[in-house]
């Protein structure tokens, strides 16, 4: 190596040290970061943008990552308390399972105040934010509130009406097996969604759907043996088209008319009207599910790590109250992403009486409102993922191999219980 | 400059700056992470609330892995799939070694090259083409056996029955050409001049086989069992890519690799994977003891 090449190369090192010093010089703080998950992390950035004017000198950034990769991401970051952004989206599910440890600030704090905005959310919103100590760790953005969502020519076709599908989940059935004689239709995509929504339909309020308040494991208990025996009688009819959400089959099954129900989130409208079935528009309806069932498919919340940079989490709390406070920002992504607002201000808007076009007109937004507003609390336990596998996995013996059901639960109830206090 | 380099570095350092770069990564990347899955192991540890909020809970992950039913079963799991694809994958690799050995003399290497293709392809690559080869309705597979048998489609991914033999062929067809280049490398070791004195002898070609090629074998074999045995019970990758990453239907191609990182990473319970991590090394530990004394004794009598 020559000495001229060293000479430079000290020049380019001392050079590049001088900027990085001069730089820090020149920042107080490091930008304010977000992270989100698509959607969300779009109603973010034009947050920032608009906070731009009033906030000189601040830097912002939203760090954007797939579902999946920025929940992962979120858990190792908060597990090591290294590079944790300011501001977190978490959706529902996982929320859950935050809130059972201690990473997410105490928004109940006096430094935050989050108690005196509880009145001004959906209550089961804000009750699901909450931690086993009672204290607010995340706000509400938006919410799913869960409807029937039915075709209303198919079961015209088959001379029923909205009241034999809504009227019990035993009659939900028995249209089902008309339906399916009369127009070929399936009742539903998988029995999967059938005994989930049963079982929490039969859970009181408060309550785990698979733990009491007290850990006590409730699997055989009677909401999931009637769950169970409703969904053995579906399979048995042939009434489900055994194809999961969002895969092509089930896709294409809702293209032509192939499943006359569906049950999901408000937001599901949407989704079909934009690409999973556009074709159908106005051949569908929605209803309150059967037996006046009321539960949330999914949402949105906003959390500060409790490691996070301490001299910003004020500006954190700042942006995470203009995130989900302010009512026409909550009603702009309504309108845009069909992300139905938790905030109860944002929901006596005139656009709540409009008609939907793809469900043939209906007052469909009334109707989910109605819903968000009776949709009782669910804890989560910190076991729930694997009870949900444990329990579906019994659902394939009872279906595959004819497993007798008080059998199958008691021995989901064995695994439960095993580790229902780690 | 070139002389100050020995001013600024002590000579007796040098050895060790000169191997850092791997010490440094080993330490990173291996020695640390096994030490603190070893301390984790002792751990009741919410993942989501910090690295303090670990709490000393002695044996208990230990004793809760062991009394979990589904550890049992996905050990099952395991051993099934080890035994299943591992058998077969030596049965056909030796003799087809010695076919090719002596039957193929120019095409040897294309067809061991062959064979052996699977095993340097890309795991994602082999799941996602078998799965689409055990399609229910349009694969290859069920096709073929319709022709040929006449049977009814088979569920291969969402059946408790079908999916462990469905994972057990792959496994079977992507180690096979390993195996084969193994014992292909062995029968050339060996020296000709036994097999011409035995056929000197009036040996047929099955004595040749018994006496001379499998006692010349039996390291060789040694070493390809053990390698089995370790590979089969650290079986994770095709199975998991084949199930989405959750073992499949009645979690029947779940093996003990995919539990414990479920464990882990679906159920946030560290300790308990660590703990079952340390448990499966100590059973691989076992069974590559035990592969060792089999076949070490017939050598002494042999």
């Amino acid at each position: 190596m020559s000495g001229l090449h060293s000479l430079h190369r000290r020049h380019l090192l001392a050079a590049a040290l001088g900027g990085a010093v001069g730089l820090g010089e020149a920042r107080e703080l490091p930008p304010l970061t977000v992270a989100a998950f698509p959607l969300v992390d779009v109603i973010a950035r034009d947050l920032l943008k608009s906070w731009a004017p009033s906030h000189p000198g601040l830097r912002t950034q939203v760090v954007s990552r797939q579902f999946d990769d920025h929940h992962t991401a979120m858990t190792t970051a908060l597990s090591t308390s290294g590079h944790l952004p300011d501001v977190i989206a978490l959706e529902t599910s996982y929320l859950g399972r935050f809130a059972l440890g201690s990473g997410l600030e105490d928004l109940s704090a006096p430094a935050f105040g989050a108690e005196r905005f509880k009145d001004r959310f959906v209550p089961f919103a804000i009750d699901t934010a909450r931690n086993r100590q009672g204290a607010i760790v995340a706000m509400p953005s938006d919410i799913g509130p869960g409807s029937l969502f039915y075709r209303h020519d198919l079961l015209a076709q088959a001379g029923l009406g909205e009241a034999d599908l809504t009227r019990s989940w035993e009659s939900y059935v028995e249209a089902g097996a008309q339906l399916k004689a009369r127009t070929g239709a399936y009742l539903i995509g998988d029995v999967r969604l059938l005994k989930d929504i049963i079982v929490r339909a039969g859970t009181p309020p408060g309550e785990g759907q698979y733990f009491d308040n007290q850990g006590r494991v409730q699997v055989t208990s009677p909401r999931f043996v009637r769950a169970f025996e409703l969904a053995r009688q579906v399979r048995r009819q042939g009434l489900d088209a055994r194809v999961e959400v969002w895969f092509n089959d089930w896709a294409e099954m809702l293209k032509r008319g192939r499943l006359a129900t569906e049950m999901s989130g408000g937001w599901m409208a949407g989704q079909m009207a934009n690409w999973v079935a556009p074709g159908t528009a106005g051949k569908w309806r929605v209803a309150q599910l059967p037996e006046n069932t009321f539960c949330s498919y999914g949402g949105t919340y906003y959390a500060i790590p409790r490691r996070s940079a301490p001299e910003k989490k004020q500006l954190a709390w700042q942006l995470i109250q203009a995130l989900t406070l302010d009512r026409q920002r909550q009603l702009d992504a309504f309108r845009s992403q069909d992300a139905f607002p938790a905030l109860l201000a944002a929901q006596d808007d005139a656009f709540f009486d409009q008609p939907v076009p793809f469900l043939g007109g209906q007052h469909a937004r009334v109707l989910w409102r109605e819903a968000a507003r009776r949709i009782p609390v669910v804890r989560l336990h910190k076991q729930q993922k694997f009870a949900d596998e444990v329990v579906n996995a019994e659902l394939d013996n009872v279906l595959e191999y004819g497993k007798p059901i008080p059998k199958a639960l008691e021995d989901a109830q064995a695994l439960l219980i095993h580790r229902a206090n780690r | 400059m070139s002389r100050r380099i020995p001013a600024r570095i002590p000579g007796n350092w040098a050895p060790y700056i000169l191997v850092s770069p791997f010490l440094i990564l080993f330490a990173v990347f291996g020695l640390f992470p096994l030490l603190f899955s070893l301390w984790l192991a002792f751990q009741s540890w919410e993942p989501t609330s910090g690295l303090d909020a670990m709490q000393f809970v002695g044996l208990d992950n230990f004793v809760f892995a062991l009394t979990d039913g589904w550890f049992w079963k996905s050990l099952y799991n395991t051993l099934w799939l080890a035994i299943v694809s591992g058998v077969p994958q030596h049965l056909v690799a030796l003799p087809l070694a010695v076919f090719l050995h002596q039957g193929l003399k120019r095409w040897r290497g294309l067809v061991s090259g062959a064979y052996f293709l699977p095993y340097i392809t890309s795991t994602v690559a082999i799941a996602m083409l078998f799965g689409s080869l055990f399609s229910t309705d349009y694969g290859l597979v069920n096709q073929a056996l319709h022709a040929l048998f006449g049977t009814e489609n088979i569920n291969w991914m969402r059946s408790p029955d079908a999916i462990k033999p469905a994972v057990a062929i792959i496994v079977f067809w992507r180690y096979l050409g390993f195996n084969l280049v193994l014992y292909l490398a062995a029968l050339q070791t060996l020296p000709q001049d036994l097999y011409q004195a035995a056929k000197l002898d009036g040996a047929s070609a099955w004595q040749q086989f018994l006496r001379i090629t499998l006692p010349g074998l039996r390291p060789m074999i040694l070493f390809g069992v053990t390698l089995s045995v370790i590979g089969g019970l650290q079986l994770f990758e095709e199975p998991f890519i084949l199930t989405n990453g959750k073992g499949g239907a009645d979690q029947q191609a779940m093996t003990v690799g995919i539990y414990l990182y479920r464990l882990a990473f679906d159920f946030s319970d560290f300790g308990g994977a660590s703990a079952l991590a340390w448990i499966m090394f100590g059973v691989i530990a076992a069974l590559t003891w035990l592969t060792n004394k089999a076949f070490a004794e017939r050598q002494v009598k042999a």
